[in-house]
C-alpha cells in the first residue's frame, strides 16, 4: 500500500507537507480532503487520526499527525538531502527553534488574520469589531519583526544559508494573511527578498501546481493565487 | 564558560529544561529570570533572546530558545540516553507528534486556565465572566481527553514503554493548571496512574523541586505585588481574554 496523505491545500501545514514530498520526489497517495465540508469529522479519517486535524500521514499500519512530525518522518525514511533539517548541531537547533516557536506566534497570528479578514465575514457573515482586527494586525506585525530581526538577521535563510524545514514552514503561513488581502510583503523589503529566495529554491512549478490543487472555483482559492509570484 | 540556563520556574517550559538537565547530570549556570518583575524585557536578557521568553539557552557564543529547540540540543550535545528521543523512526514520530500538537493544545488550555483562575482574578483584581471560564476549562477537557485516548492508550509512556521527552513536556503543563487549584487527574485514573509512572522515573525529589513554586502558587500570589503585573495587563488580558 502507498504513503497516503491526507491534505486539504487551504491548510497551511498541508501545502508544507505537499511541497516537501513532491519537492523529494516522494511518492503519495493524495487523499484530498475538504475541511470546510467537515469532512475531518468523518467516521473513516477518525481511523486516521483522532485529532482530527490535517495534515495526516498513513504508511502501512502506521498513522502520523502534525506536519512538522510529518515532515521530520519523511526526511528521515527517504533521507532527503541534509539542508531540509541540517545534522549540525547548531544549525538544527536554529531550525527546531523557528518550528516550535512559530505554532503560537506566526501560524496562529497569520491564521487570526486570515479568518477574521476574510472567513468569518464573508463566509459566515459575521462583523469583526475595529479594535479586535487592530489587535491581530498588532501581534502578526510583532511576528513578522521577529521573523525579520531574530529568525533571519543578515541570512539568506533561517537556517543560514540554505533553505530548511523552517522557511518552508514560514513561508507557508506568512502568505495565509495575503490570500485574506493583507499584503505582509509590502514596506518589508528583506522579508521579501526571502520570499524570492524561498521560492526559487523551491521551484515556481511546484508552488504553481499547489496553486492549481487548491480547490478551483472555491472563491476563497483565488487567495493562494494573489499571494504567491 | 559554563553552559548557561535562564529560567524562571514558575514556566512550565523551564521546568521540563531543569528536569532534563538535572536528571542527564548536565552541569548549568542556574540564571534565575523573574517575569513576574518583568526581567526578561532587560536590556542583558535581550542579548540572549530577542523573543524575549524563557527558557534560553547560552553556550558559549551560540544562543537558544524554546524549550523543545534546547531539549533537543543538550539531548544531541551530551548524548543523552536513546528513549529520551528515541532513534526508532515511529517511536521518534510519535514523540514529535505530541512535541508538535501541544503547543496550541495543552501548553495554552493549561496556561489559561492558570490565568483566568489565578493570576488575572488575585494578581490582577480583573474579574473572569463564568461564560469564559466554563469555555476554557471545556477546551482543557478536550485536550486532556486526546492525551489519554490518542497519545496515551494503552501504552504506560507516550512514545511506548519508557518515558521520553514528550512525556516530561506533557507533565509540566498539565501541572500548571493544578497550581491554581484545578485537580485535572481527579477522576482521570488512566492519567493518574500515567502521572505516577512520570514522576517515578523522573524522581520524586527532582520532580518535587522544580514543581514546589508553580504548587506554591495559591499562597504566593497573596503576597503578589499586583502593581508589577499592571504593566502585563492589556497584553494578558488580550491573549487570555
Amino acid at each position: 500500500m502507498a504513503l497516503e496523505l491526507y491534505l486539504d491545500l487551504f491548510s497551511q501545514p498541508c501545502r508544507s507537507v505537499y511541497i516537501f514530498a513532491k519537492k523529494n520526489n516522494i511518492s503519495f497517495d493524495f487523499k484530498k480532503l475538504s475541511l470546510l465540508d467537515g469532512q475531518q469529522y468523518g467516521e473513516d479519517f477518525g481511523k486516521i487520526s483522532l485529532i482530527r486535524k490535517v495534515p495526516a500521514l498513513r504508511d502501512g499500519d502506521f498513522c502520523l499527525a502534525e506536519s512538522i512530525a510529518i515532515m521530520l518522518y519523511l526526511a528521515e525514511k527517504f533521507k532527503t538531502p541534509d539542508f531540509w533539517y541540517p545534522a549540525d548541531l547548531q544549525q538544527r537547533a536554529r531550525v527546531n527553534e523557528y518550528l516550535s516557536w512559530q505554532h503560537t506566534a506566526i501560524r496562529m497570528h497569520g491564521s487570526k488574520i486570515f479568518w477574521l479578514r476574510l472567513m468569518i465575514p464573508k463566509v459566515m457573515g459575521v462583523e469583526i469589531p475595529e479594535d479586535k482586527m487592530n489587535a491581530a494586525l498588532d501581534d502578526l506585525n510583532s511576528s513578522l519583526k521577529l521573523v525579520e530581526e531574530k529568525f533571519l538577521q543578515d541570512r539568506p535563510f533561517i537556517a543560514g544559508d540554505q533553505i530548511s524545514l523552517a522557511d518552508l514552514v514560514a513561508i507557508v503561513e506568512i502568505v495565509q494573511p495575503v490570500g485574506a488581502g493583507v499584503d505582509v510583503f509590502e514596506g518589508r523589503p528583506k522579508l521579501s527578498a526571502w520570499r524570492d529566495r524561498v521560492q526559487e529554491a523551491i521551484g515556481k512549478e511546484l508552488f504553481d501546481e499547489t496553486q492549481a490543487e487548491c480547490v478551483a472555483g472555491q472563491s476563497p482559492g483565488s487567495y493562494w493565487k494573489g499571494a504567491l509570484r
